[in-house]
């Protein structure tokens, strides 16, 4: 167990440890690469502890400074990594960066390194090398000589991230059932879904623009195409946009992301192609604005209290303007759909528009509205995932309150005992 | 081809970043990717500018309404490009001072960083001022005693609302803060309501989300859901 020390205490500690004996500094100190796969960013070290180590040491300070770059000795300037208790004599340091590129082998090392002859190597990158100091700090703030590490080590990067291993077998097997359940629908297996009223109400909307001779407003979200968020949203906008174009209404889609707009055209285009209806498709309708946040929003305020269309769809991810839009839609008496992944904006949502998905909802969507059954097929793959958080859930809980029942009544339970280390093995190992 | 070629970049570039967040080693293949992307986009904006010039040049050219706006916007936006592209008023990079573009081009004093901080920077917050009258109205409208539920809501949000504020402090101030009682005190109340029950209700929303994402994601890499391509004709 390690100990955290608030700076004030450990500046105390440091302060006063000149005016008094010094504690006997721990030997041997090792430093070698972490011994389970990892990404390269640990380093395991072992030492002998203080001969005062049961009398007078409190615990051991461990520092790392970066030796070597390249294949250049550098001055140690040692950092303080962490604080472990008396009588222990290992360490994992983590968090070590391996390999530093060349901007910031400037901005760090400016002063330390000969510049010129690693930039002549060529290289882009270059591997450290950790030195490692373990210092005994006595209970009296006292400290011991330090214990270094003789040469400069670096790292190894494995081929797998063994810390990943669980997260892996999670993927696979949510991944899987995303498959199976798609290679059942293709075979026919029929699948239902529940019934979600915002999506019930998309045609509703759009063929009460159509009664009121407004447009259809359609925003997808604030963010770039490497968003899932704004792809769901593209995915509906097919839909959407399909729908409009069959009503005859008119659609706008004002975008905050150049690429976003392209996506959007070449979606709305292919929709008006699918509704049979090419010749009422321009590209004005799908229009870039800015990428700034709330130059957007200003434009798109603006928009909607002048040309108030009837029906408006906030599809994607919004921040702060979700609230700004919404009201403004609310104001000019809109039907409203919104439908993000953004646990902060849902409360505005929900209050201000007629309809919200909620998360997973959002990106039901697309296969609610298709109907096609390989896309029904992944939603029911979805639904083995929620089986296994649940269980997951519903296990870690129970076996949690299990344990500290047992334990509180008899703490030499053998029974409590694995349960506890069980909780403590699947928080810290397999949802690490 | 024309959707076949992007359908395996998707899927490419999907399994790529996937393998280099299990792999180490191929952690770089995963950040190219990235980069790959910025630099798409950061082409693309040249289309988004293009458009913008499209769009607001033919308003002025036929007259349509609000013109003028139009012609506000295209001087505006030329004028800083020229200002930001042109780094006027911009210093040289002491390390390179005979290079007069070596500067940067939002140095502290120059044309860019004066509409940035004295146009730009008071025209956003003035949008995000907003916000605070767009919350008080649509509080008023969520939070009318209209049924049982919209009751529970208002009587969490007061509490809230009040235990977030001196007044609430004050008004159970005469609870022992160290007796039985002492969850009952609306500071005491706020943080139980926001640590139980809003912790609880948010997690389950986050890890529909991150299921939602992770399906979403794989009938992307996997070509099923096509929408975002436009048709599902190959």
């Amino acid at each position: 167990m390690k100990i955290l020390l608030t700076g004030s205490r450990l500046a105390m500690l440091l302060a006063t440890g000149a005016a008094v004996a010094q504690p006997a500094p721990p030997s041997n100190l090792t430093a070698v690469d972490h011994e389970r796969w990892d990404n390269g960013t640990r380093i395991d070290l072992r030492w002998e502890l203080s001969p005062d180590d049961a009398s007078e040491v409190e615990f051991y300070e461990i520092s790392k400074a970066i030796g070597r770059v390249g294949d250049l000795i550098v001055e140690p300037v040692f950092q303080i990594t962490d604080v472990v208790p008396a009588g222990t004599g290992a360490d994992t340091v983590i968090e070590l960066t391996r390999d530093l590129d060349v901007l910031k082998l400037e901005s760090d090392f400016g002063d330390q390194v000969d510049l010129k002859a690693l930039l002549a190597s060529g290289d882009k990158h270059f591997r450290l090398g950790y030195i490692f100091r373990v210092v005994a700090v006595g209970k009296d703030g006292t400290r011991s000589a330090p214990a270094v590490t003789a040469t400069p080590i670096s790292p190894v990067m494995e081929w797998f991230d063994g810390y990943r291993g669980w997260f892996v077998l999670t993927t696979l097997i949510f991944c899987g059932s995303v498959v199976m359940f798609i290679g059942l629908a293709k075979r026919g297996k029929p699948l239902k879904v529940r019934k979600i009223a915002g999506l019930e109400a998309v045609d509703e909307a759009v063929g009460r623009a159509t009664e009121m001779g407004r447009s259809v407003l359609y925003i997808p979200g604030i963010l770039d195409m490497n968003d899932i968020q704004t792809i769901a949203g593209i995915n509906i906008l097919a839909r959407v946009s399909k729908t409009a174009a069959n009503y005859d209404a008119k659609i706008e889609v004002p975008t905050s992301r150049s690429l976003v707009m392209t996506a959007a055209r070449e979606t709305v285009h292919n929709s008006f192609l699918e509704a049979g209806r090419p010749d009422a498709y321009n590209d004005d309708l799908v229009y870039y604005v800015t990428d700034e946040q709330f130059g957007y929003v200003a434009y798109v305020q603006g928009m909607m209290v002048r040309e108030k269309p009837a029906a408006c769809f906030y599809m994607g991810a919004f921040f702060a303007e979700s609230l700004i839009l919404a009201e403004t839609g609310n104001s000019i008496g809109a039907i409203q759909v919104a439908g993000t992944a953004m646990p902060a904006q849902l409360p505005f949502f929900v209050a201000a528009c007629d309809y919200t998905l909620i998360g997973e909802e959002f990106f039901a969507a697309s296969a609610y509205l298709t109907g096609s059954p390989e896309e029904l097929g992944s939603l029911k793959g979805q639904d083995v995932g929620k089986v296994i958080v649940a269980g997951g859930l519903v296990g870690g809980v129970g076996a949690f309150t299990l344990a500290t029942i047992i334990l509180a009544n008899s703490p030499d339970s053998s029974f409590g005992l694995v349960l506890q280390a069980a909780v403590e093995f699947f928080k810290d190992r397999m949802l690490t | 081809m024309k959707r076949l070629i992007p359908l395996w970049l998707t899927a490419t570039a999907g399994i790529v970043m996937i393998v280099s967040y299990f792999i180490p080693r191929t952690q770089g293949w995963g950040e190219d990717t990235s980069i790959w992307f910025d630099i798409l986009a950061g082409i693309a904006f040249i289309l988004g500018g293009g458009n913008i010039l499209k769009i607001h040049l033919r308003k002025v050219s036929d007259k349509t309404k609000g013109w003028g706006y139009s012609v506000i916007l295209l001087f505006c936006f030329l004028a800083t490009l020229f200002v930001g592209l042109g780094k006027i008023g911009v210093h040289p990079n002491t390390q390179y001072p005979d290079h007069s573009w070596s500067g940067v081009y939002n140095e502290v004093g120059s044309p860019f960083w004066w509409l940035y901080e004295y146009a730009f920077k008071p025209l956003t917050a003035t949008m995000f001022a907003m916000l605070a009258f767009y919350i008080a109205s649509a509080a008023f409208r969520a939070f009318r005693a209209k049924n049982v539920e919209a009751i529970l809501l208002l009587g969490t949000a007061f509490i809230i609302l009040l235990g977030r504020t001196f007044a609430g402090v004050w008004l159970t101030d005469w609870i022992a803060d160290d007796g039985p009682l002492r969850g009952l005190r609306i500071e005491n109340l706020t943080v139980y309501i926001m640590q139980v029950f809003n912790t609880a209700g948010s997690r389950a929303i986050v890890i529909g989300i991150a299921l939602g994402i992770a399906s979403t994601s794989m009938k992307v890499i996997l070509g099923v859901d096509r929408s975002y391509l436009g048709s599902g004709e190959e």
